[in-house]
């Protein structure tokens, strides 16, 4: 999959009350949560935004609770995906099972600035930077988690398991 | 070469022989459990999955506890749908309100998470359980919707660094006040993606309220999980509470750990973590004197009996300041009746604190007690993050209840010994 995108930087240890504030967990629904999105960081951040803009965090992106509609906001706002040198670790697993693109690369964090353009090769793990002409090597994902990710997420994996175990009874 | 206590309970759970850190394995789930603000998206999931059932009725809980009791309609509908999935589905451990209490705290006291034992919960503060001796983590709706469906969870085996406390704990300090030096130590991830083992003769001096309270913050410092190996004071706190037989489990003397990380206790204060992170944790000492203009005592990190004990102790035959709100959040039912017993209700009330049913209401910035904008908090709770207890800038320090009822009474953040 290529990935085009502008990018947001982001610092260290945003959380996930910054990325979808708690006041708004009483719904579920993509498009509501999409409004709130970094509300409390940048309050027109979702106003600014483009669709498939990329952001660029520092440490622990998504550190804290576990709510999925932490991923959930930023994949409805239009983030096409996040790259980040680490990532809290339930955002990671709720990110890989909603199939919010996420990678992980100090370099690129290090090195991208805010509105540079990027393009990302997921399956080679490349990150290219078309604006500083540079390329950035990403974290491939473990085996399970890439099959998890090509049958479109942790809920496709659930119905096949299911549909196995049925015939083996 | 030997293994940790995590190695060990991943081991009988697993088909995977002669697994490795960094493997990707699938293990059985002994129980999980989501809340009112997970659940939802997880059950609207499982029905869309094909499931006909849930994969054990009898190891599934459902808990609305952080917006509930139903503080708007929206809430409400979101707990309904956990009713209706608990009616539909026939699960057992659906806990409706006067019986619900905040679900890190309920499910140990009810006896269903075990040692030994491999728990998922849809919600970061899972890993409360694994003061018990458990596998206890945290995780999302999608996953919890899958572990209602197969049983079982796919999970990268993780490293261990192991903490070693010794030393004489100094009068006022807690399981709250380790955790949070912890944090301070080592940052909000520096055991990103790891467990953290806490053990040395602190803490097999530790009350299970105080393990709780340690385990309960792991995940402030990125864990995937905290751990303690079950010993007598365990056992004791699970005799007559159990629900399942369970195994004990503990690590070899020559288990490999990433890292050993020793404290001595002897030179900690009581903590004060400043906004807007855990990690900013510093001594009482030398966070003296700010304002507050709440105090909350509550939450799954420090709303159980001992907890409130120590409240009572220090707000006995005093009068909270006049300027301060002071909620305190009885976490279940139970620690709520024994403290009505014991005459603790009284003792708060007399004081002019607040007593409230069982939520994790303001922890999050729920409701029960919102922060204007400039207002500040201290609280027992276990994040200070930008907005996390109301208006983005209103600020949380994060204490023991020790100095979340000292600060009540004199109107600034305080010690104990400075209550005459």
């Amino acid at each position: 999959m290529i990935i085009k995108g502008k990018v947001w930087k982001f610092k260290d240890n945003i959380d996930t009350d910054v990325i979808i504030p708690a006041r708004y967990l009483n719904t579920s629904d993509p498009k509501e949560l999409a409004l709130h999105c970094m509300e409390d960081y940048d309050s027109e951040f979702v106003k600014k935004m483009n669709q498939g803009d990329i952001i660029v965090a520092g440490r622990n992106f998504g550190c804290g609770s576990s709510r999925e509609h932490a991923p959930i906001a930023l994949k409805a706002a239009g983030i096409s995906c996040v790259i980040a040198p680490s990532f809290g670790r339930i955002f990671f697993r709720n990110a890989i099972n909603i199939g919010l693109s996420i990678f992980e690369s100090e370099e690129a964090a290090e090195q991208c600035s805010q509105g540079d353009i990027l393009e990302i090769d997921s399956t080679q793990g490349i990150i290219k930077n078309l604006t500083k002409d540079k390329i950035y090597k990403t974290n491939l994902l473990p085996e399970f988690i890439q099959k998890v990710i090509s049958l479109g997420g942790l809920r496709k994996y659930v119905k096949e398991e299911l549909k196995r175990r049925e015939k083996n009874v | 070469m030997g293994k940790t206590i995590v190695e060990k309970i991943l081991s009988a759970h697993t088909d995977t022989d002669n697994f490795r850190i960094g493997d990707i394995i699938k293990a059985r789930v002994d129980f999980t459990f989501a809340n009112d603000i997970t659940a939802p998206i997880a059950l609207r999931y499982f029905k869309e999955s094909g499931a006909k059932q849930v994969f054990d009725k009898k190891r599934v809980g459902l808990i609305p506890d952080h917006f509930a009791p139903n503080k708007d309609i929206k809430s409400a509908e979101q707990c309904k749908l956990l009713k209706e999935f608990a009616q539909e589905y026939e699960i057992e451990h659906y806990f409706e309100i006067g019986k619900m209490g905040i679900e890190h705290a309920l499910l140990p006291e009810k006896g269903l998470v075990l040692p030994g034992e491999v728990i998922v919960g849809a919600d970061s503060h899972t890993d409360t359980s694994g003061a018990l001796g458990a596998f206890a983590i945290g995780v999302g709706s999608t996953d919890f919707a899958a572990v209602i469906a197969l049983g079982e969870i796919w999970l990268k085996v993780p490293p261990t660094i192991k903490f070693i406390y010794s030393g004489k704990l100094n009068k006022w300090v807690s399981g709250k006040d380790l955790i949070l030096y912890t944090i301070y130590k080592i940052g909000v991830d520096g055991a990103n993606y790891k467990v953290m083992e806490f053990s040395g003769e602190v803490i097999k001096g530790l009350s299970m309220d105080n393990r709780f309270t340690i385990c309960n913050m792991a995940i402030e410092a990125g864990a995937k999980t905290g751990i303690i190996e079950p010993d007598e004071i365990t056992l004791k706190y699970l005799k007559g509470r159990a629900k399942r037989p369970y195994q004990i489990y503990k690590s070899d003397i020559d288990a490999h750990y990433e890292k050993i990380i020793e404290i001595d206790v002897s030179k900690i204060e009581p903590q004060v973590a400043f906004p807007h992170l855990p990690e900013n944790a510093k001594p009482i000492s030398k966070a003296k004197g700010i304002k507050i203009d709440q105090s909350i005592i509550g939450s799954c990190t420090n709303g159980r009996i001992e907890d409130l004990r120590i409240a009572a102790e220090i707000l006995k035959g005093k009068q909270v300041h006049p300027e301060v709100r002071l909620i305190i959040i009885p976490a279940t039912q139970d620690v709520y009746l024994q403290a009505l017993r014991e005459g603790l209700i009284d003792i708060f009330i007399s004081s002019g604190a607040a007593v409230s049913t069982p939520t994790c209401g303001p922890c999050l910035g729920g409701y029960m007690g919102i922060l204007a904008k400039g207002e500040r908090a201290i609280s027992t709770t276990n994040r200070n993050f930008v907005g996390r207890m109301g208006h983005p800038e209103s600020e949380v320090y994060l204490a023991s209840p020790a100095l979340a009822a000292a600060s009540a009474i004199l109107g600034r953040i305080a010690g104990p010994e400075e209550v005459k």
